[in-house]
């Protein structure tokens, strides 16, 4: 029993030196600047995460082509959190503890932002959100910035330019139904539905929540037709998004506005998978191939990069959706360094909260809790869409503007039935 | 039981170490991953009380892990009770689970056991998900409070959860050592074998499903302070359930030290993946690991130190 | 909110569910209940042949379910492997259960990680004529993305309770599972037998594969979502009653959409859950159970 006993302990003080070596830092060379972050390469978000990594490495290939920030290299250090935000926690205590990295910003989704919140607190940290619904609401930490274009109100933001655009068309629809997934992006959408619907004076037919492992859609879409809505609101998940629309054709559901918080149908292999069925539906989205935006400087070199490394790197063949908001969000970063000579996490800070920042998705200024000071969440409509190809989404007219006013590149075709012929 | 007081000094002389090198404040790193191996091995060792000692294999871990941290949660929130009050009520919540799951035994064995303690996870997870005070599907921040002990709350965390794993295997190595252990493997090896020999079977299935509730709950309840945002994805995740099985199984699940082993070993593997490799590998690694381990050592870790030691 | 008219759509939308369910279920009902080998494993076979079907989908046009019969050989051949594996780690030394279920979790990372290497982590789906299509007969809507999983898996239910009453090595795999040492005296080798039961489950999984994306777009971790509903499923049928399997995935079909129609869809998966707790409760060896 001793020799077994002493077995166990040189297997586990092994064990303890192998992890104690692993965590010895390695000698650097040329002394790079280090960009540390978690990112979703597994589980649930992945679809996202991977594209917003390629974006990242893109702009580091950018910049240190062009002799690095403050003349060093930029070198990026990234785990992947599997979509679980319990793995946070100690991947961002390994990039500052261990491998020391100058600069950090979030993984992808409020989920997996909220855990680092309180860490970038404790140390004081300039933290940059890659797209999280209201992160800061709690701690209200005035060195955190996010890239979403949720603007001051970021509750209402996914839906607002939906019901903005519902109250303009004459006669004003009257009742709506709203239904989404029990997880967190869609409850958060629905919550800014129904104050929405409140402001606009609106009677609720419909609210309910569905599990995102539902399989069949038609009995949920069913019962929304049975309430005869004129406006469905719908959050959802790409998963969900696919089989709500799905359903929606198979039922014969059609309301005078349909659409709204869908997420994965500006996915590229959604939207060729879907072709026409896609057709007339208004949706919240980011960014578009439409005039106002191809006209931005540095974007269409970045697509064309990013087009050309995305199938090798296994991601969205077009990267419309967030891809041009994580490069400008290390962009924001990069030139906050340039500008303020140094890694002083204070004094980029304070930097970026003074500053509007030239990117490829715009002109951006932060205000109040880190988010943009003025939101940009757009409301499309996809519009003539035919057949599978994937070249008719490059161009613009498929993906038309209608929100807000200053971006608006096409008109509303109005009620749905009428875009679905 | 002469044996009992050296262990318990053994069991001190580890807390007073970790004590020790929570004031030494050594990477901050191996503060995190070491809390989250400890929470491992209290998972593991609670799992195996019921799944190892008396056959019974539950696939709910998670279900019992996350009653502890959504109790956690409910008691920050309402009442914001402090860290052992949590610990204690979590541990009891689950507990109470333990014990309904052990009447559950009475009618359901083997695979049927382990399936009905699955659709319980469902079951809890969707009401969790549809209780907003607790942060349903969204998730809710937790505040750590301030002026921690050892001057960081996951410093402070770590040196809990070392006391916690210490008393979990203290509470199994009794388990396994006094009549109750012999009882458990006795209804483990047959179970109407037992009973006819006056084993009182339902009060041992009781007692096991109870306390390892209570451990796996209490492994739960510090949870929100360590991750600070709680959410049911994560506290439900898949992930505790395979764990709470794969370790003792790589351990050996036949003595109290195998659950430690198969966790320390297994833990240390995921935390080091985690944050070494950069890519989806890293989940590749615990795959090849799991399959690699269970086909090479059959007996887990101590089968096969004993088999070496037979030979030589 | 009530009206006939919702409550026949609901119990049809829900049989055509369940129909599905059994499809995705009977390698399952096969390979965990009649030979007793929990294989946790098998959601990720079924995303693999969706995955199958996805590639020639999108390469050559082929009909998914066409390329999910088409596949099965190749299935057939990697659940045979899979089992040899299985069987000379653990059966062979009598101590499969427990130890194989680590060995098949394992296997499921393996796979789910290995199909994100190999085709990344976009949702994928497939593209056939019926998707988005359906009829109406009295009052009653019938899409076709439904109608054409539920008659194939009521097939490939006929199919196996066929395979399994009236062939040799049908019988001889229901009586592997209850008397091996009977078998063996018959002349039959029952790891053989094992072997064919196993390739036939996974085989199955092919076929599932296929219909779970024409129903629904796939990632490599969508396989997660199913392993409870499988084992359920098997289990409120009684294990090893293929008829079972099928009655029980309609029962749980029907629940979900009357669930989803009337109450709250959020509901539905723990009712359905809690359904099945309660008759375990009551009936613990399942609705046809052994």
């Amino acid at each position: 029993m001793t020799r077994t006993r002493a077995l166990i302990a040189v297997t586990l003080a092994t064990l303890v030196v192998v992890a104690a070596a692993a965590l010895v830092p390695v000698a650097r060379a040329a002394d790079p600047i280090k960009l540390g972050f978690g990112m979703a390469l597994t589980g649930g978000l992945s679809a996202n995460g991977k594209p917003a990594l390629l974006a990242v490495e893109i702009w580091k290939d950018d910049v240190n082509k062009k002799g690095g920030l403050l003349g060093r290299p930029v070198q990026l250090i990234y785990y992947d959190d599997q979509t679980n935000p319990s793995t946070v926690p100690g991947i961002y205590t390994k990039l500052l503890d261990v491998d020391k990295v100058d600069l950090v910003i979030s993984g992808y989704g409020t989920n997996l932002i909220a855990p680092l919140m309180p860490i970038a607190m404790e140390r004081k940290l300039t933290v940059m959100g890659m797209f999280g619904l209201a992160n800061n609401e709690k701690y209200q930490y005035p060195n955190y910035f996010q890239i979403q274009p949720a603007g001051p109100d970021p509750q209402t933001s996914t839906a607002i330019g939906f019901f903005e655009l519902a109250a303009r068309q004459n006669p004003k629809p009257q009742t709506v139904a709203i239904v989404g997934a029990d997880a967190e992006y869609p409850q958060n959408a629905l919550v800014g539905a129904r104050e929405l619907i409140k402001r606009y004076g609106l009677k609720t037919v419909y609210d309910k929540t569905y599990p995102p492992s539902t399989v069949d859609y038609t009995p949920i879409v069913r019962a929304i037709k049975a309430t005869n809505p004129d406006i469905v609101f719908v959050a959802s998940y790409p998963p969900d998004s696919v089989g709500m629309l799905r359903a929606a054709h198979e039922v014969g559901l059609q309301p005078k506005i349909f659409g709204g918080g869908m997420v994965g149908l500006m996915f590229t292999t959604v939207m060729t998978s879907m072709g026409s069925m896609l057709n007339g539906v208004v949706n919240y989205d980011f960014w578009a191939p439409e005039p106002p935006f191809l006209a931005i400087p540095g974007i269409k070199e970045f697509l064309k990069e990013y087009q050309a490394r995305a199938e090798k790197a296994g991601v969205d063949p077009l990267g419309y959706y967030l891809p041009p908001y994580s490069y400008a969000l290390v962009q924001v970063l990069g030139q906050a360094v340039e500008a303020t000579k140094g890694l002083d996490q204070q004094k980029i800070a304070d930097h970026i909260r003074a500053t509007e920042f030239n990117t490829i998705v715009g002109k951006v200024k932060f205000g109040k809790n880190g988010e943009w000071a003025k939101g940009r969440t757009l409301m499309v409509q996809y519009q003539k869409i035919s057949g599978n190809s994937i070249d008719q989404f490059r161009g613009p007219g498929k993906k038309v503007v209608l929100y807000p006013d200053e971006f608006k590149s096409g008109n509303l075709i109005y009620p749905y039935a009428a875009a679905l012929k | 039981m002469a044996r009992t007081l050296p262990a318990l000094g053994v069991g001190v002389v580890v807390v007073l170490a970790g004590v020790a090198l929570a004031t030494m404040r050594v990477n901050p790193y191996l503060y995190f991953a070491g809390y989250v191996i400890l929470q491992y091995v209290v998972i593991a060792t609670a799992w195996n009380i019921l799944g190892g000692y008396g056959g019974y294999v539950n696939f709910g871990t998670p279900a019992f892990f996350a009653l502890g941290a959504y109790t956690a949660v409910f008691l920050i929130r309402s009442i914001k009770a402090p860290l052992p009050v949590l610990i204690v009520a979590g541990g009891l919540v689950a507990a109470l689970l333990g014990l309904g799951i052990g009447y559950l035994t009475l009618r359901l064995r083997g695979t049927f056991f382990s399936i009905a303690t699955l659709a319980l996870s469902v079951v809890l997870q969707t009401m969790i998900i549809n209780w907003e005070y607790v942060g349903g599907s969204r998730g809710i921040s937790v505040i750590r409070p301030s002026g921690p002990p050892f001057g960081n709350y996951v410093v402070f965390l770590f040196t809990v959860m070392l006391g916690l794993a210490v008393v979990a295997v203290l509470v199994a190595r009794f388990i396994e050592r006094s009549w109750i252990g012999r009882g458990l493997a006795a209804l483990r090896d047959n179970e109407e074998a037992a009973e006819c020999m006056g084993v009182p079977t339902l009060r041992l299935k009781l007692f096991a499903t109870t306390i390892s509730g209570f451990l796996l709950g209490v492994a739960g309840a510090p949870f929100p302070y360590y991750v600070t945002f709680v959410e049911p994805n994560s506290a439900f995740a898949l992930d505790y359930a395979v764990n709470a099985l794969a370790m003792p199984m790589i351990g050996g699940t036949t003595s109290w030290v195998g659950p430690v082993i198969g966790a320390v070993l297994l833990g240390t593997t995921q935390q080091l993946a985690t944050v070494t490799i950069s890519s989806e590998l890293n989940l590749l690694i615990v795959g090849v690991v799991l399959v690699a381990f269970v086909v090479l050592a059959p007996e887990g870790i101590l089968g096969l130190v004993r088999r070496v030691r037979g030979r030589i | 909110m009530f009206s006939w008219d919702l409550l026949a759509n609901a119990v049809v939308a829900g049989v055509l569910l369940g129909g599905f369910y059994a499809a995705v279920s009977l390698g399952i009902g096969l390979i965990f209940g009649l030979l007793d080998i929990a294989n946790i494993a098998q959601p990720a076979f079924v995303i693999l042949g969706a995955y199958a079907a996805y590639v020639m989908n999108s390469a050559y046009g082929l009909d998914p379910i066409l390329t999910g019969i088409a596949f099965t050989p190749v299935f057939y051949v990697l659940g045979a492997v899979v089992y040899r594996i299985y069987y000379g780690s653990f059966e062979r030394r009598g101590e499969e259960s427990l130890r194989g279920l680590v060995f098949f979790f394992g296997i499921l990372f393996i796979m789910e990680v290995s199909l994100s290497l190999k085709f990344g982590v976009d949702y994928r789906l497939v593209q056939a004529g019926y998707i988005g299509k359906s009829f109406e007969l009295a009052g009653v809507g019938v899409s076709f993305r439904y109608l054409v999983p539920c008659v194939v898996g009521v097939a490939m239910t006929a199919a196996l309770y066929l395979f399994l009453g009236r062939t040799f090595y049908g019988r001889a795999i229901m009586a592997v599972s209850q008397d091996q040492a009977a078998l063996r005296l018959m002349g039959a080798n029952p790891v053989q037998i094992k072997t064919i039961a196993f390739g036939v489950g996974i085989a199955a999984a092919s076929l599932a594969g296929a219909l779970l994306i024409t129903i629904a777009p796939v990632i490599p971790s969508t396989d997660r979502d199913y392993i409870g509903r499988m084992f359920a499923i098997t289990v409120l049928g009684g294990m090893g009653s293929i008829g079972g399997t099928l009655v029980a995935a309609i029962i749980l079909g029907v629940i979900e959409s009357l669930m989803a129609t009337f109450f709250g869809p959020s509901w539905s998966l723990a009712v359905s859950f809690g359904i099945l707790l309660a008759a375990l409760a009551v009936r613990p060896a399942g609705l046809f159970g052994r």
